[in-house]
């Protein structure tokens, strides 16, 4: 366990070259670098460490996605009729950007401590998200019905294999807001509430991230059918 | 308070039991070590695989004894296959670029010193952290299986045939395709020959397990960076190594996740029937697209795109691969220089600039591929411009050994040894990244001696500097300097008589992944170096054996190292040795100057380490080009 | 330990160089148009390697001779964060030389990739497979018969899938050999049929892969009649080291005789001229 030490910043004369003393209380002020004092009886958190790490994951799952556009862009549209975008798509989409606005109500309740409405909302977000999956199955339904399967002209391939690996980030989406639901089920006090709001934060980020993602992917495949 | 409750900043009790100490430790130095370990492990197999190809290279149709025991299919009588070479070319290429030049550099070191050297207690996230070493592991694993599966096995047969039979009959060591794995060849499953069965699919599957763990790591690498600095440690403030740390680290984030699309697309048209990267209309084996359950139809792939998925993560990934070792150098070069770093925020800037400019010239190993001749020339400008920041940090290399005291330890031996080889090796970039000298030079010898002086050699010398300078704060005690220097000299002449040869046999015209040179006759004259690069490479390969003993010799019996044995500046040597659970005992440093505050005038000593509080000397908060 | 260090570095230097230098091992005589400009572009290239790997090689040796350690305590290190006016001038002098042998080495491949192939070039189809060259000539009538893949059955040695109902396939000739007149711009339309391979004649220097699923049209100039080796450059499977064959340069009366043959006769008579013609002499 970390001991403080908590006496004044005190040059010691021995000068330098005294390795491995330094002089004075040290430590990190939440979410800063380099910042002494405050209270160092508790635990620290650090918020910007959950937050670069999720635009850091982020990042990867974005490149990820790039990587598979530019597959689609530049395979050949040859040898292949166009394929009509899957109406229950249109659906997923809704559904997906009305999850983006309800988490968001999520979010802003708990900043406004308003704990039973952020829980509901976290469970509306929740439905929505297993709504968009179901969605997706059945449009994958309707282009299997179209005689558009996986394994056929690279692009047809793409419409599945896309929307699935866009389907399960968003499972794992789904897994974080349950975590955080279940998080704002336990008792609070008050370092748990700030971490409350960092975990939404972060997850709400991925969230967006996913929705964005697939605004991305839908579009794609409507303009280069 | 309990281990999971890890808050970004933690404060946790050590752990205690063996397992929670040495195998699922969340502690970054023993994760760092269980990196290089693994690292050790792979380099092994990697260089007995490169030993077998020389064999086979140097002294064709010769009957190797050892090689008919191990592998009577692969190596029938004792003279191997085309494809049971293939087959090693594939796997030495793969373990040594992902599970050695990807590791040890960075999860090795990096995840053991970054914290250390930037005062934190431990990475941002450590249960991610030992996740990511044994996602990697795992994905070492995989990589093994296939040495065991039967190259154009299904996953199916082999099970039925009763698990690996070394002795039984493997006809090669794992699938054929090089460590580039170009389809179709790597795409269309056994139709397309031996070594493209099983042995292929956990090729494909290894790869993408190793993404995930390298992703793991990066992201503990940046976050911890980016958040978790002492008081006064600025970013200006920070070792070199920690600049090269963090830069390989969003290499890695922006480039794996590429690689690891493109896998599992590779991996869909191999086992899902997709055409991700192949054509309709093909004829393979006798067979026609789609004639034959064997061959199903395909249609409407493009090849090229996985040339461009796989280098658009392949060339970062080199970057990957040296940009720690040149951090380490710089680190290790200015402490036995006893000097500053010459110009360190130039290097700072030449680090981002070969990281940057890392991702705009993959397609100069596409020069001839059938892409835009166009993009050729693009990529080609831009691949000779990438030269200019590498040669900057040569210049302030040499520049930090000007007016030096230069103390001759192994270190230093080995990182003098980097900068001697990696101009070598960098500086024929000049003739391979010229899209019309590759219409001669493309897949020859000359691009193999040029990669592997860079990342084969220099980089490795790169890690041998690094363990030989931080052994002694890892395991109080010192690698023994005899053996070390003996190590040195045998494999700095060793490499070069291996490596500056095949320049030669590439202009020849000797083409990379033959398994004879029998056929042609324009090679015939090249046979005497072909048997001098072989000879030098047993010698040098044996001559590991010393650094080995030395590293597991030394961890128990070797002489016993204080807390900063080296006379260093920077905070890993102002802890204990080794340090403690936390790093530093509860009480983090305070940095009141730069990372390489040496000879100061006026100094009693002639080294100021980081925290040594007042002393006359620069902020070092990016002050360059004092007038002294 | 410095001194040692030095010496043995200056004296690798020495023997690359040398080796470099010796003339023992260099390119096969050049025999395309293109050729010339091509090794004048890598000689000044490796001179400039030469002369960049020897000086820092050299300049390394001799910091680690001068400047090692010699023992007198009070002595210490000059103490120079460096110096930003260095910093600029060796940047921009090896940006000056960098990118001026980048743009330089960028005319040949211009001439080679950028334009299609002259009016009256010799063309030639070329199809690789695991681990043959297939090369399809026009025949007398100047037109290439119609391929397609569902015509081709290597049992009954119909390798590119010629289609035998076209009428301009029966005058056709398909070899392994590739024929090529001396002195007239050559087009060759590659094709494969299977996986990556890539056509390489090292006097020609001149390559290019073969990717299935493209016709990839290339083109060049041969200045030299002989018999030359022809090898793959691209892993293709476990015989990538055997696709061999060879690339015959001829005079443009034999080429002209040639043309006018059909198939067997096409094929026994460059068998004879694989026989007439050697390889060039390689030291």
């Amino acid at each position: 366990m970390a001991t403080m030490v908590t006496s004044t910043k005190k040059v010691t004369d021995k000068g330098i070259g005294s390795s491995g003393k330094f002089p004075g209380p040290n430590g990190k002020k939440p979410g800063g670098n380099g910042w002494h004092g405050g209270d160092h009886s508790k635990p620290k958190f650090s918020p910007a460490s959950y937050r670069i790490t999720m635009w850091v994951v982020l990042a990867a799952v974005v490149m990820m996605f790039a990587a598979l556009s530019g597959v689609y862009i530049f395979s050949s549209g040859e040898q292949r009729r166009p394929v009509a975008m899957p109406r229950m798509f249109f659906v997923s989409t809704l559904l997906i950007l009305v999850s983006s606005g309800t988490y968001k109500r999520a979010k802003r309740s708990l900043e406004r401590d308003r704990l039973r409405a952020h829980k509901r909302w976290l469970l509306v977000t929740l439905a929505l998200g297993l709504a968009f999956v179901a969605s997706q199955l059945i449009g994958w339904r309707e282009l299997a019905n179209a005689g558009v399967y996986f394994a056929g002209h690279p692009r047809s391939s793409f419409f599945y294999f896309a929307t699935a690996l866009h389907g399960m980030h968003l499972l794992g989406g789904i897994g974080l807001v349950l975590y955080i639901l279940l998080r704002s089920l336990r008792p609070v006090w008050p370092l748990q509430v700030e971490k409350n709001l960092t975990w939404t934060g972060i997850v709400g980020l991925y969230w967006h991230t996913m929705d964005g993602i697939w605004l991305w992917l839908f579009g794609l495949l409507l303009i280069f059918r | 308070m309990s281990v999971e409750s890890h808050e970004g900043v933690h404060r946790h009790p050590a752990p205690t039991g063996f397992i929670r100490k040495y195998i699922f430790s969340v502690d970054h130095k023993v994760i760092g070590i269980q990196y290089i370990m693994l690292a050790l492990a792979a380099v092994a197999v990697g260089m007995t695989m490169s030993l077998l190809m020389r064999l086979n290279l140097s002294w064709p149709g010769t009957h190797w004894p050892i090689l008919e025991t191990l592998f009577p299919t692969g190596a029938p009588g004792g003279v191997m296959t085309p494809e049971f070479y293939l087959s090693l070319v594939t796997m030495h290429g793969t373990i040594m670029v992902f599970f050695v030049l990807t590791t040890a550099p960075q999860g090795g070191f990096g995840n053991y010193f970054l914290p250390i050297q930037i005062g934190a207690e431990d990475m941002a996230f450590p249960v991610l952290n030992m996740l990511s070493f044994w996602v990697t592991f795992v994905g070492f694993i995989v990589i093994l299986l296939a040495i065991f599966v039967e190259g154009n096995q299904s996953i199916g047969e082999w099970f039925a045939g009763l698990g690996p039979s070394f002795a039984g009959g493997s006809g090669t060591v794992g699938p054929i395709g090089g460590w580039t794995g170009y389809a179709p060849l790597s795409a269309l499953g056994k139709v397309a020959g031996p070594g493209q069965g099983a042995g292929m699919n956990l090729w494909v599957i290894s790869i993408a397990i190793f993404c995930i763990g390298s992703l793991l790591g990066a992201l503990n690498f940046i976050t911890t960076l980016l958040n978790m600095r002492t008081k006064g440690m600025s970013l200006m403030r920070m070792p070199l190594t920690c600049w090269a740390w963090f830069t390989t680290a969003v290499l890695a984030l922006l480039s794996f996740p590429v690689l690891l699309g493109g896998g599992i697309l590779l991996l869909l048209d191999r086992i899902a029937g997709t055409s991700f990267f192949i054509p309709s209309g093909l004829y393979v084996s006798g067979l026609l697209s789609g004639s034959n359950p064997n061959f199903p139809l395909h249609t409407g792939g493009s090849p090229i795109l996985w040339q461009h998925l796989f280098w658009f993560f392949g060339h970062p990934e080199v970057y990957i691969a040296i940009l720690p070792g040149m951090g380490a150098t710089s680190h290790i070069l200015a402490t036995f220089a006893r000097k500053p770093v010459f110009g360190y925020r130039a290097m700072v800037f030449a680090i981002f600039a070969i990281g940057l400019l890392g991702f705009f010239v993959w397609g100069h190993h596409m020069f001839i591929s059938g892409m835009s001749p166009y993009s050729a020339i693009a990529f080609s400008v831009l691949t000779l411009s990438i030269g200019v920041p590498s040669a900057v940090k040569t210049f302030n290399w040499l520049g930090t050994l000007w007016g030096a005291r230069i103390r001759f330890t192994t270190a230093m031996l080995f990182a003098l040894g980097f900068v001697s080889l990696f101009v070598a090796g960098g500086i024929t970039g000049l003739i391979l990244g010229q899209s019309s000298l590759d219409l001669a030079m493309h897949d020859t010898y000359i691009v193999t001696a040029h990669f592997h002086l860079v990342m084969g050699v220099a980089s490795i010398f790169g890690m041998f500097a690094a363990l030989y300078f931080w052994f002694p704060k890892m395991f109080g005690r010192f690698m023994n300097e005899t053996i070390g220097k003996i190590h040195f000299w045998l494999t700095f002449v060793g490499v070069y008589t291996i490596f500056v040869p095949m320049h030669i046999m590439g202009i020849v015209g000797m083409p990379r992944r033959y398994s004879s040179f029998a056929e042609y006759r324009f090679l015939d004259s090249l046979h005497p170096l072909v048997v001098l690069v072989s000879v030098a490479a047993v010698i040098t390969i044996f001559a590991q054996i010393l650094f080995y003993f030395n590293v597991f010799w030394s961890i128990f019996k070797g002489k016993k190292a204080s807390d900063n044995p080296w006379e260093a500046t920077t905070l890993e040597w102002t802890t204990a040795t080794p340090p403690p659970h936390d790093n530093f005992a509860g009480v983090l440093p305070t940095v009141y100057h730069g990372p390489y505050e040496f000879a100061v005038p006026g100094a009693p000593n002639d080294y100021v380490m980081q925290t040594d509080v007042g002393a006359d000397v620069p902020s070092g908060n990016g002050h360059n080009g004092h007038k002294h | 330990m410095g001194r040692v260090l030095a010496v043995i570095i200056w004296i690798i230097t020495l023997l690359s160089v040398l080796l470099f230098v010796s003339g023992k091992w260099w390119f096969p005589a050049a025999i395309s148009e293109h050729a010339p400009a091509l090794d004048r572009q890598f000689l000044i290239t490796i001179i400039v390697v030469g002369i960049a790997f020897t000086a820092a090689q050299v300049g390394l040796g001799w910091m680690v001779w001068k400047y090692r350690d010699t023992g007198s305590a009070a002595d210490r290190a000059v103490y120079s964060h460096g110096s930003n006016r260095l910093e600029v001038v060796w940047t921009v002098i090896t940006a000056v030389i960098f990118i001026t042998l980048g743009l330089m080495g960028q005319s040949v491949w211009a001439s080679l990739r950028l334009h299609d192939a002259p009016p009256g070039s010799y063309t030639v189809e070329v199809v690789a497979q695991q681990f043959q060259w297939n090369f399809h000539y026009a025949g007398k009538d100047g037109k290439f018969g119609r391929t397609d893949p569902k015509f081709i059955d290597d049992g009954s040695l119909n390798f590119v899938g010629l289609d035998s109902t076209d009428g301009s396939a029966s005058d056709d000739a398909v070899t392994s050999t590739l024929a090529i007149p001396v002195n007239r711009p050559v087009e060759l339309r590659l094709r494969s049929k299977d996986v990556i391979h890539n056509f390489w004649v090292p006097q020609l220097r001149f390559k290019q892969d073969l990717v299935p699923g493209m016709e990839i049209k290339v083109h060049f100039t041969a200045n030299r009649v002989g018999k030359y080796e022809l090898a793959c450059a691209e892993l293709c499977g476990q015989l990538h080291f055997k696709m061999r064959s060879f690339m015959l340069v001829l005079p443009e009366e034999e080429i002209q005789s040639l043309q006018a043959m059909p198939q067997e006769q096409f094929q026994a008579r460059v068998q004879e001229l694989l026989n007439q013609y050697q390889l060039p002499t390689y030291q």
